[in-house]
């Protein structure tokens, strides 16, 4: 028997953690401009946020500068090697110090003032001090610094200094974190430039997306028309059994597309190399043994999975998804394209190719998937008593042993996992 | 009277049978008619959208576009098959391209610099998209064809909206 769908609509003195209901959510948390800015103050400022990629950061000086919720930060590596996380903001009167987006530099100089701050954040110095003898401390100036950890690579910074470790926040997605640099095939992944878009829409329905394996074969028809029958059937899992989606804990979760390529170390040697990559396999075992060559191209699609990190980046298949909240209906992505540092240029070349297809502006998918976004922002403007359903799978799915939850990849479980930690952020003042 | 010095498009010189091509091809593109856009290319043609605006090494690099013939047909075969959201639902385009420059004629290829001004008006936005256009193209006993068309958009290191039309 059908349980009936039970939905509260919101009243005056509903709290936010009123809005997730059981397994349905109200869609205010998608238009509501005061929701948006709380959720800027009681998550993006108080939880560990993907700022970059190490690879992007390889020498002393290399800068990229980037956004904590709406804050612009620099994410810098200082001449020992720390890397730090500052804000992009001068200690003066406000400014940004940096303007470009990536580089190298010995350190920030206001445009404004001409303070300059050291690669560390500290505050250099600044022209004509004597109005300043006795009014300030340069040692008490230095941009702020937010708190950094790194993990696997992956750079997280925020802005709360008593959170818990980095590694205690990734609990449980730290092992398929693992499971996904594996695709650097015995090299260290790197990434290999982006595409940056825009759609106007709630940062939650992008994040939503990245376990949506529901949404696949409709949206992105025209995609699995264009690429080959290999290909196509790999992403079939519409109704394989092995293909999950599993919680994993503090809003992460994980869905498996291609459950043979979960772990990309394992080959019993049956699985045929793609004849698409024909070209790849041939030119790579000139210089490569047999094994390598394999492993190389089973991994050129990236990992058999989607890894959705709360609140902001997911480790998708091949890529990374950033998701940056501009406001309310606003949200920019990029898709980082990753390849093999110092590996074989035409295998990255390769996977160039395998992420302009899909990503992008002009991809075959990503602009199918901004106008299903763009709509659900369009229409969630409808009907307050109309709740937004996350409830797909509740009838099968089941908790394994360390307390993950676990249903098919069609189900949204890691939309309610999502939820629950959105939940739990949002109800602490 | 001041004397501009400017010469008339002539129709016949080269640079004026290009920018003939151009036109035809951006009134092409804005009809939506991808199918005859289709067989104005050369089959060794490259349609770039780069991102970088600096770069002509296409191929090590990512692009947010980059056609080879097979990718080409695929793209057209995507934005005409009514299964795709965005491009069934795309923009109505109006661009104009002027600013034409001959920046190299050898044999029977030619290679022409353009500036394109595009308004997309779709759910109620007019977004503009101005570029640098670079056409490359070889006239043949069968008419002219493209042999590569290269989009630098302004604002290229931006975010963009997604597009369901072509540049």
């Amino acid at each position: 028997m059908n349980a009936p769908l039970r939905f509260h609509p919101r009243k005056a003195d509903s709290s936010c953690a009123d809005l997730v209901q059981d397994s349905v959510v109200d869609p205010a948390l998608y238009t509501d401009p005061q929701i948006f800015d709380l959720e800027m103050d009681r998550i993006f400022a108080r939880t560990w946020v993907w700022v970059a990629h190490v690879s992007e950061l390889p020498k002393p000086g290399d800068f990229r500068s980037t956004f904590v919720g709406r804050n612009p930060v620099i994410v810098v590596r200082d001449r020992k090697d720390e890397i730090h996380v500052l804000e992009n903001r001068c200690r003066h009167r406000g400014a940004t110090v940096c303007e470009k987006t990536k580089g190298n530099a010995t350190g920030f100089t206001c445009p404004y003032h001409s303070w300059s701050y050291g690669l560390d954040g500290k505050l250099r110095g600044l022209p004509y001090s004597d109005g300043y003898d006795d009014v300030i401390e340069k040692a008490d100036l230095p941009l702020n610094s937010l708190k950094v950890g790194v993990y696997a690579g992956m750079i997280f910074a925020s802005y709360n200094h008593e959170i818990e470790p980095l590694e205690d926040f990734l609990g449980n997605a730290r092992h398929w974190i693992d499971l996904f640099m594996k695709q650097g095939a015995g090299f260290p992944v790197k990434t290999q430039g982006e595409h940056k878009f825009s759609f106007k829409g709630n940062w939650k329905i992008q994040l939503e997306n990245t376990t949506d394996g529901y949404h696949f074969p409709v949206v992105h028809k025209t995609f699995l028309q264009s690429v080959d029958a290999e290909t196509s059937e790999m992403l079939s899992f519409m109704t394989d059994e092995e293909s999950i989606t599993r919680s994993l804990g503090n809003g992460h979760s994980v869905m498996v597309m291609v459950p043979e390529h979960v772990d990309l170390d394992v080959d019993d040697g049956s699985e045929p190399l793609q004849e698409r990559f024909a070209h790849v396999t041939e030119a790579l075992s000139k210089d490569y043994p047999p094994e390598q060559v394999r492993r190389i191209v089973r991994s050129l699609h990236g990992a058999g999975f989607n890894l959705n990190l709360f609140p902001n980046v997911a480790m998708s298949m091949s890529f990374f998804r950033v998701l940056r909240p501009v406001a309310v209906d606003e949200t920019e992505i990029r898709h980082v394209a990753l390849g093999m540092d110092g590996g074989p240029e035409i295998a990255n070349r390769e996977r160039l190719r395998i992420h302009e297809h899909f990503q992008g502006p002009f991809g075959f998918g990503s602009p199918d998937d901004a106008e299903a976004w763009e709509r659900v922002q369009a229409g969630a403007h409808a009907g307050r008593d109309v709740p937004i359903l996350v409830n797909r799978g509740l009838n099968r799915e089941w908790q394994d042993a360390n307390g993950d939850k676990v249903s098919h990849s069609t189900d949204e479980t890691g939309m309610r996992e999502a939820y629950a930690m959105w939940k739990r952020m949002m109800s602490n003042d | 009277m001041t004397d501009l010095s400017i010469p008339p498009a002539d129709l016949a010189t080269p640079l004026g049978r290009a920018m003939a091509f151009v036109w035809h091809e951006a009134e092409l593109l804005d009809r939506k008619d991808y199918a005859a856009w289709g067989a104005l290319w050369s089959a060794d043609g490259h349609y770039v959208v780069p991102i970088d605006r600096d770069s002509e090494d296409f191929v090590s690099q990512l692009n947010y576009v980059y056609d080879d013939a097979r990718m080409r047909a695929l793209r057209i075969e995507r934005l005409t098959s009514g299964y795709s959201m965005s491009a069934a639902d795309s923009a109505i385009t109006v661009r104009t391209v002027s600013r034409f420059t001959l920046a190299k004629s050898e044999g029977d290829e030619v290679e022409v610099r353009s500036a394109q001004i595009l308004a997309a008006y779709k759910r109620g936005a007019t977004t503009l998209f101005a570029g640098d256009l670079t056409h490359r193209i070889r006239f043949t006993a069968d008419g002219p064809q493209l042999t590569q068309k290269v989009v630098r958009l302004v604002n290229s290191q931006d975010a963009l909206n997604a597009l369901g039309f072509l540049l």
